[in-house]
């Protein structure tokens, strides 16, 4: 059952082949033999298998929607009510949301069952899922290397098949990077597609939650639901949402593909090189056309984030102080030994250099040559993309500069570990949608592809994903041990 | 040397909105602490805020009531800062973009108009409340205050006595009420005042350097804490000390302002466009609907007063000092159709004395605008006299009777028959030989006598001018 698309778990369901209990028992025994993984936080057994007797009764009164019965795993940054959410820190180990996400919310109506919360790096900031208060994940194709982050629990649950499909969030490659190095499915939707809401933020303003699949044709059912206006999050569109499955076998015939030279400059890693131009080519005989485009400031993209989201980094993760939630020191002595030892205990290294860099990077005489320096930057990212998009159709480009490295190999070079979103981060900046399919191996470990669309393209993205996939077999590959 | 004071405020007004600037929790005053804080006040993980309409419109009217510039483009940003009551550890603000641009409010002092540039207002966020009472050396935390909008009004630094000061925080706090977009509640702190103080040698041009007094709640201790400032400062510089430029408390228990922090030790806000904000934009429909629905400002509103009523200055600025009052004469007077002038007399006098007695606001007023036009049509047509209306007046404090059901079961009806009045007149006199006889000898203040005499016989319901004239043949 761990290895049917959603349309043929939602097709079994409904005929009664099998039932939602009996489905989320499998994952469930999945994820206690795997636990090795460590992609699960917090596993809800038992609300899992109460909601999957709810949507039995669903499906039997003929009311399911597409993703009723089917077991998911949500990434441990949206809130769930009464559910442990610990966004990977130990800081809000104890926290319990009172309320849900507003995707979460989504999910529910949809009769989603929810099989727990995924491991995460520490709200959010890392690439490799190293930075966790809750330890590094494992790589399903090689456990001794990152599956990426900082969604990797979420990369991994869907590559060992311990969920059906999960959620990630993406800030700078949160979402498209660990899909890419764990060999699934991705999507970062434009910024304002999904609700932020109950999403905890590290910077809002380039936050985005999105699917993590095996498939776009999973991918296109799962935004159909997270997607859409919310009144509570002021920066989601009200925009109507359209169906995401229906255009997904277009032909493709005409279609024009953009390579930024900056992308495939000597740079490139050669192997990564030789598989990209696989894939294109596989785009060419689907009746693409393919023009070199160029953005010449995307070379400023990783100095303009790491100014950016770590400025709003500091200013949104001030509320952890351990006066209201979260984690409180032992026997504060008064207000400012409540706060420094509260935040010191609280937080991890990764975090707390972020808070640091974006306190700097506000301060008296520094806001003008760094801030505002960086919007500008961010501005011209945008235009460069934007110019790039009345050329051609989509960009495409290469994920991740390498496949998974090795668990521990970047965790003392903070540099050399933020080059590892040197392809995904303009995107965000940009606030456009982009995706990344698997597109082959190297040395055994899954790479993916980049496609990367104007604003509110989703659909398109999805259907040029679906393309590809109906002409590869590189997302239907399971590591070894997780058949 | 001669010194002169340079005094700018900000002022804190909050917003009379039903809910909170960025949520949709109550707004209202003295509920059980924390029992007013959603999600969002609580700054939870994962909350966004999402801006209230109406604190955009208050804070447009109180713009166009200062004619300001209204900025077509507006933007939130976040003041970071850590404090337990502060949920967020940043407050949002605005900074470089508020909504509410150049105005000015005239004020008067010892009979002289003067203009008050205002800076700028804009719209932020109210912070929650820490108590330290009461929970043995720990310090408790209500939220319910937290996300109240306010609109903080910045003046320029134009003023240049206490005085003058208390003129511009009293117009100010009239002008807000007015328009209805904040109680004006001083004791809740609905209106919170900050004043920058500074003083130079009389001629010098530079200003001296400053310092902020900060959180003072009353017109009283305004004016108080600005003069000790002003003392404090002069008698540093006099002393050969210099002023340094820092934050002050005022202690109204023990009149003084004290230092809390200097320049040095001031927070970096690291103020920065708050992401999770689109920027407020004002376009001129929503500006032209405010403007047709602006009430009538207090000045406008005077000098209608003086030309349509023909009251006398000091009656129309009684009246219009706030918009419940004004509105209160112009129902009794459309109610009564009785002479403005007696309107305005019975609510600045009776009824304003009344009240005050009372501690009562005049939207509290036991006698509504009806009861009182009912009144006062009664005197108007003679039914009774001025000095039984004031017992009448009385009656309708007490009960909810109305003036005519009064008169009725007490009897109050004047009595203008002339035959009952000639016969107790006739008794009068014939009782009085003495005082007749001085009267017609030319002691023409005997009269009053009579006049009591009759009264007091009738019980005052004798109509006051019958009497006159009937007194006046008979005595002839």
């Amino acid at each position: 059952m761990h290895t049917k698309s959603l349309s043929e778990l939602s097709h079994g369901l409904q005929t009664g082949e099998f039932s939602s209990v009996e489905l989320t028992q499998a994952f469930i025994k999945r994820i206690n033999q795997h636990q090795d993984l460590n992609a699960y936080i917090t596993v809800t057994e038992e609300l899992a298998l109460q909601n999957a007797k709810a949507a039995d009764a669903r499906i039997a009164n003929k009311k399911a929607d597409a993703l009723t019965g089917i077991p998911v795993a949500q990434k441990d940054i949206f809130c769930t009510l009464d559910v442990k959410t610990t966004c990977g820190s130990r800081m809000l180990d104890n926290f319990s949301a009172p309320y849900n996400a507003t995707v979460i919310e989504k999910f529910n109506q949809a009769g989603a069952v929810m099989l727990g919360k995924l491991n995460m790096d520490e709200f959010a900031m890392g690439s490799s899922n190293e930075t966790s208060y809750y330890g590094a994940v494992k790589n399903p194709w090689n456990t001794n290397k990152v599956p990426g982050g900082s969604s990797g629990g979420s990369g991994v649950a869907v590559a060992a098949r311990l969920a059906a499909y999960a959620t990630g969030t993406d800030t700078g490659g949160s979402i498209r990077q660990p899909a890419a190095l764990c060999g699934i499915t991705g999507l970062k939707p434009t910024y304002g597609r999904v609700s932020r809401y109950g999403m905890i933020a590290y910077a809002s303003s380039l936050d985005q939650g999105g699917p993590m699949t095996h498939s776009a044709e999973d991918a296109a059912i799962v935004l159909q639901t997270m997607a859409g206006f919310d009144p509570k999050d002021s920066t989601s569109v009200d925009l109507p949402v359209p169906d995401y499955s229906v255009n997904l076998n277009q032909p493709l015939k005409g279609l024009k593909i953009g390579l930024p030279k900056e992308f495939f400059s000597a740079d490139l890693n050669a192997a990564m090189a030789t598989k990209l131009s696989e894939a294109i080519d596989e785009y060419r005989k689907l009746g693409a056309e393919i023009k070199e485009v160029s953005m010449p400031n995307l070379k400023l993209a990783i100095p303009a984030y790491y100014v950016i989201a770590p400025a709003e980094c500091s200013a949104n993760l001030s509320r952890f102080d351990g006066v209201r939630f979260g984690h409180r020191c032992e026997n504060p002595v008064d207000l400012t030994d409540l706060y420094t030892r509260s935040r010191g205990e609280g937080f991890g290294k990764e975090v707390k250099r972020r808070i640091l860099m974006g306190t700097y990077a506000l301060s008296t005489g520094y806001y003008d040559a760094y801030y505002l320096k960086a919007q500008k930057i961010r501005r011209l990212i945008s235009d460069d993309f934007k110019r790039a998009l009345t050329e051609v159709d989509v960009i495409m480009g290469p994920v991740t500069p390498t496949p998974a490295f090795g668990i521990g190999e970047k965790m003392s070079d903070p540099v050399e570990m933020y080059l590892s979103d040197i392809y995904t981060i303009a995107i965000n900046l940009a606030g456009l949608p982009a995706l990344s399919i698997p597109a082959g191996f190297i040395n055994d470990m899954p790479i993916g592809l980049q496609v990367i669309g104007n604003y509110f393209t989703e659909a398109h993205l999805l259907n040029i994903a679906h393309q590809y996939q109906q002409v590869t077999d590189w997302h239907k590959q399971t590591p070894k041990g997780f058949e | 040397m001669e010194w002169e004071t340079v005094i700018g405020l900000e002022i804190h007004t909050q917003l009379a909105t039903q809910s909170k600037i960025f949520s949709g929790a109550s707004t209202a005053y003295g509920a059980e602490p924390n029992t007013q804080a959603c999600a969002v006040d609580l700054g939870l993980p994962g909350v966004l805020p999402v801006l209230n309409e109406d604190a955009v419109r208050k804070a447009v009217i109180f713009g166009m009531a200062i004619e300001a510039h209204i900025a077509p483009y507006s933007i939130f940003a976040r003041k970071n800062y850590f404090y337990p009551d502060l949920p967020k550890g940043y407050q949002i603000s605005q900074m470089d973009h508020p909504i509410v641009g150049n105005g000015h409010l005239d004020i008067e002092v010892d009979g002289v108009t003067k203009r008050i540039g205002i800076t700028r207002a804009h719209l932020e966020e109210d912070a929650g409340k820490s108590l330290h009472e009461n929970f043995h050396g720990l310090t408790g935390i209500d939220l319910n205050r937290a996300g109240t909008p306010l609109l903080e009004i910045v003046s320029e630094p134009e003023m240049s006595s206490a005085k003058e000061a208390v003129a511009y925080m009293r117009k100010l706090h009239e002008l807000v009420r007015y328009l209805g977009i904040c109680d004006g509640n001083m004791q809740e702190g609905s209106f919170r005042c900050d004043a920058n103080v500074s003083v130079r040698p009389k001629g010098q041009k530079e200003f001296g350097t400053r310092a902020e007094i900060k959180n003072i709640n009353s017109f009283k201790f305004v004016e108080k804490a600005i003069n000790h400032e002003i003392e404090r400062q002069i008698e540093l510089i006099e002393n050969g000390g210099k002023v340094v430029q820092e934050t002050r408390l005022y202690d109204s228990a023990k009149d003084e302002t004290r230092s809390m922090r200097s320049k040095e030790e001031a927070n970096d806000y690291r103020y920065f466009p708050d992401p999770d904000l689109l920027p407020v934009i004002i376009d001129e429909e929503f500006k032209a609907h405010i403007k047709a629905n602006l009430p009538e400002l207090p000045h406008a509103k005077k000098l209608r007063f003086k030309t349509d009523y023909q009251l006398d200055d000091e009656s129309a600025t009684i009246l219009t000092t706030s918009r419940a009052l004004s509105d209160y004469f112009e129902a009794v007077h459309k109610a009564s159709g009785c002479e403005p002038k007696l309107c305005a007399n019975w609510i600045t006098g009776d009824l304003s004395a009344a009240l005050n007695k009372a501690d009562l606001e005049i939207t509290e007023s036991p006698i509504s605008h009806k009861r009182l036009a009912g009144l006062l049509a009664r005197i108007t047509d003679n039914t009774i006299s001025g000095k039984i209306a004031k017992q009448v007046f009385e009656a309708l404090w007490q009960s909810s009777a109305s003036a005519d059901e009064i008169i009725a079961e007490k009897g109050l009806k004047q009595i203008t028959d002339t035959g009952a009045i000639e016969a107790i007149i006739d008794k009068i006199i014939a009782d009085n030989p003495d005082q007749v006889e001085q009267y017609r000898s030319g002691k023409d203040k005997v009269f009053a006598f009579f006049v009591g005499q009759v009264m007091k016989e009738m019980k005052g319901k004798a109509n006051p001018a019958e009497v006159n004239k009937i007194l006046k043949d008979k005595l002839a």
